[in-house]
């Protein structure tokens, strides 16, 4: 509390809002501030979603341009059989297959099977494949996860009869 | 004139090349419209629905050239759903059916099939170039088909497709007595190249003065293709993620010292930084340079690339360049025409601090006497700085502008953009496409509609009050062609103001702006001459007829002039009323 002369300044201060609700005010701010701060740390559930990257079609780039730098963020489209539009999502967002297999599964509302690196994906009909830097549709999974999240282009999820039995 | 034979007119009307110019020709009297008719080669077609393959062919029976545009421009952002339309198919078949002397084939924004691809190869024995923009729908074995079949080809030329790549051996295909090309662009296709069937290629193609590789060209290819090809004149690199081995290095060096015909230079996609010295020794020769998917380069690097480069009419660069960059770029590159600027941090939060502002586009147009296009992507503006620019350049012919926040002000005085973008309008007297963004209220379009005389395209996004603001443009701007306009509020007021002017336009597109079903339907209903679509994408909402909202929202509405209909490939979420 500011005190010159004998005179709380901050008594006869202009502003707006209740009286003595200055210092609750100053604390939310702070609060926002280092929630944004925390939010690159770790994962805060209270921190707000990039606004700028919700709006469809903006800001206007061909999509070869957006996906070209991979700095912060890396969206690739996710198809799956029978559905009637195409998704997408950031793989960014997710640490390990675990994590991306459970988003997709909530997306999409399908489970996926059991994986086992001999016999691939057992158990249900859908199996999660990616296309690679060199075009080619592999099996997710059979890589490490580092490898496939920096070469992984498009995510399609296959279905039952669609899938050949090579993979 | 009517005393001369008819060849003697046609010889003339051989001269006059441009579109306008012969469409108007057509319209003198009857006997030059018939002439004009047999004699045209060239046919341009700005929306494919505009008219049909059977009254092309019928009006041009001796068409050679046909370029055919599709989809809306806003399809490039993924405004308009798979499947809207754009089918090129019908196209080759009417054509192939009438036996049209095609030769040349240029679309953009339009779905080709392996089928349309396989189609086109067989039926035109004399066919020589291939042209496809944004187009998608077709594979690696639809390419296949051109090399194997067009005997004759000088020109594949595939820019920013969608092309799923099946890796066959679509390159091996061209058969060896193919040596006719004289440009080959597959720098979008994603998969492995047979590197060895490239280098036979080119070797026996004399004539190649434009390449454009793919990223999986790697380095020493690149060397040996050069060698091949000193005449080439455009060059597009592929992509080197590794820094190269002294000798790869010197190999490189000595190839491109070769090719002093080199004028254009693009690719670098994931290029070493280490490798961009190798080309200093023609940069004093090049006149376009673009090094806009050159993510992983710092500004320094490009800067000192762009110091040789003191011819430059073309520059295509990312914002990692900077305002510093820029003003190197003002003061090297006198011959400067024509400037693009991306982002390179798109989704990101951070304060990029390489990114450019209005500073460098201050700059740009201070130093660069012939800029006429211009596409800037930033983070802020000023209206001092806008006003500036106008002063300093009164030539632009193309002024697009993308702050890349939505209604974001003067970041100094946090006023709107309004008197910025006035400034560029009235100062620019021959400006014919415009971009606006950022804070703008009814009053550009005051602007926009009292000096843009001569204004033909125009996107606008998050911007304005009121109807009124699409009034303006629409009273004023008496050569609009395409008005495209996202997420403004303005509604069916405006819409139905002056039904009548749409079919002086190409096209009108509107997205998540306030006109309504019933707008829509009493603009459609007046109007034999337009398609208005409406585009649904919600599968939930399909109401019985008697049960829509006539005040509900249009989410996507794209409307057109056609001399044909209602088309009859429409999916299901779009309907034409």
């Amino acid at each position: 509390m500011e005190v010159i002369n004998g005179l709380n300044l901050k008594d006869t201060e202009l502003r707006l809002g209740l009286p003595g609700a200055q210092e609750e005010q100053q604390q939310e701010v702070s609060c926002v501030r280092s929630n944004k701060r925390k939010n690159n740390d770790s994962k805060e559930e209270s921190a707000p979603p990039p606004a700028k990257t919700q709006i469809v079609g903006w800001p206007p780039l061909r999509s070869n341009r957006k996906n070209n730098n991979n700095k912060n963020v890396s969206y690739v489209k996710v198809s799956m059989d029978g559905a009637p539009y195409l998704r997408k999502i950031d793989l960014k967002m997710y640490k390990n297959y675990p994590e991306l297999l459970k988003a997709l599964e909530n997306m999409f509302k399908f489970t996926v099977g059991e994986y086992s690196e001999r016999e691939g994906y057992k158990g249900s009909e859908f199996v999660p494949t990616y296309e690679d830097k060199d075009g080619d549709w592999m099996l997710v999974g059979d890589v490490p996860w580092d490898m496939f999240s920096s070469s992984c282009q498009k995510l399609r999820i296959m279905k039952g009869s669609e899938v050949p039995t090579s993979l | 004139m009517n005393y001369f034979p008819d060849e003697v007119i046609e010889h003339v009307f051989d001269f006059v090349v441009s579109h306008k110019d012969r469409n108007s020709i057509s319209l003198v009297c009857k006997s030059w419209h018939k002439i004009e008719r047999f004699s045209r080669k060239e046919v341009f077609i700005g929306n494919c629905y505009a008219i049909n393959p059977e009254r092309l062919i019928g009006r041009f029976p001796c068409l050679k050239s046909l370029t055919l545009k599709g989809k809306p421009h806003f399809a490039d952002f993924n405004l308009v759903p798979h499947e809207w339309g754009g089918f090129v198919l019908p196209w080759i078949e009417a054509l192939a059916r009438s036996r049209v002397g095609l030769e040349e084939l240029r679309l953009k924004r339009m779905v080709v099939t392996d089928e349309s691809l396989e189609l086109l190869s067989r039926s035109f024995a004399n066919f020589k170039s291939l042209v496809l923009v944004s187009c998608e729908g077709f594979t690696t074995d639809g390419l296949a088909s051109i090399a194997t079949n067009c005997r004759h080809l000088r020109e594949l030329d595939l820019q920013e497709n969608e092309i799923d790549d099946h890796r066959g051996q679509w390159l091996n295909c061209f058969p060896d007595s193919c040596t006719t090309l004289i440009s080959l662009n597959f720098a979008c296709l994603k998969g492995e190249t047979n590197v060895a069937a490239l280098e036979r290629l080119v070797a026996r193609s004399p004539n190649l003065k434009s390449l454009k590789l793919n990223r999986a060209v790697p380095l020493d290819a690149l060397a040996r293709l050069m060698s091949c090809a000193p005449q080439l004149v455009d060059l597009g690199v592929g992509s080197y993620e590794n820094e190269p081995d002294p000798e790869s290095f010197a190999k490189l060096m000595t190839a491109i010292e070769k090719c002093i015909s080199l004028r254009s230079l693009s690719g670098f996609l994931e290029v070493a930084p280490l490798c961009l010295p190798a080309f200093y020794p023609i940069c004093q020769n090049l006149i376009s340079l673009n090094l806009s998917y050159a993510a992983e380069i710092q500004g320094n690097h490009l800067i000192k690339l762009i110091q040789l480069c003191k011819r430059l009419q073309r520059l295509w660069i990312l914002d990692s360049i900077g305002d510093k960059g820029l003003v190197v770029v003002a003061d090297t590159c006198k011959e400067l025409q024509e400037l693009r600027v991306f982002p390179s941090d798109v989704h990101g939060e951070e304060d990029n601090i390489a990114a450019v502002t209005e500073v460098g586009l201050v700059a740009i147009s201070a130093g660069c006497p012939k800029l006429h296009s211009i596409l800037y992507f930033c983070k802020q503006m000023t209206n001092a700085a806008l006003i500036a620019v106008a002063k300093n350049c009164p030539n632009f012919i193309r002024f697009r502008l993308c702050i890349l926040e939505p209604h974001k002000p003067d970041h100094i005085t946090s006023q709107s953009l309004d008197e910025g973008f006035g400034a560029i309008v009235q100062a620019c007297k021959g400006l014919r496409r415009l971009s606006v963004s950022g804070l703008l209220t009814d009053q550009v379009f005051l602007y926009i509609g009292m000096y843009a005389e001569q204004l033909e395209m125009l996107s606008i996004a998050f911007a304005g009050d009121t109807d009124k603001g699409m009034l303006y443009v629409l009273n004023g701007c008496k050569k609009m062609r395409k008005l495209e306009i996202r997420d403004s509020p303005f509604g069916n007021a405006a819409l139905l103001a002056d039904v009548g002017r749409y079919e002086t336009m190409r096209s009108l597109w509107m997205s998540s702006c306030e006109v309504t079903l019933g707008g829509c339907k009493r603009l459609a209903q007046n109007s034999p001459r337009l398609n208005v679509e409406i585009i649904n994408e919600n599968e939930n909402n399909r109401m019985e007829q008697n049960e829509e909202d006539e005040g509900e929202k249009v989410d996507k509405l794209y409307l057109y002039r056609t001399v044909v209909g209602t088309r009859k490939d429409a999916p299901p979420y779009v309907r034409i009323l």
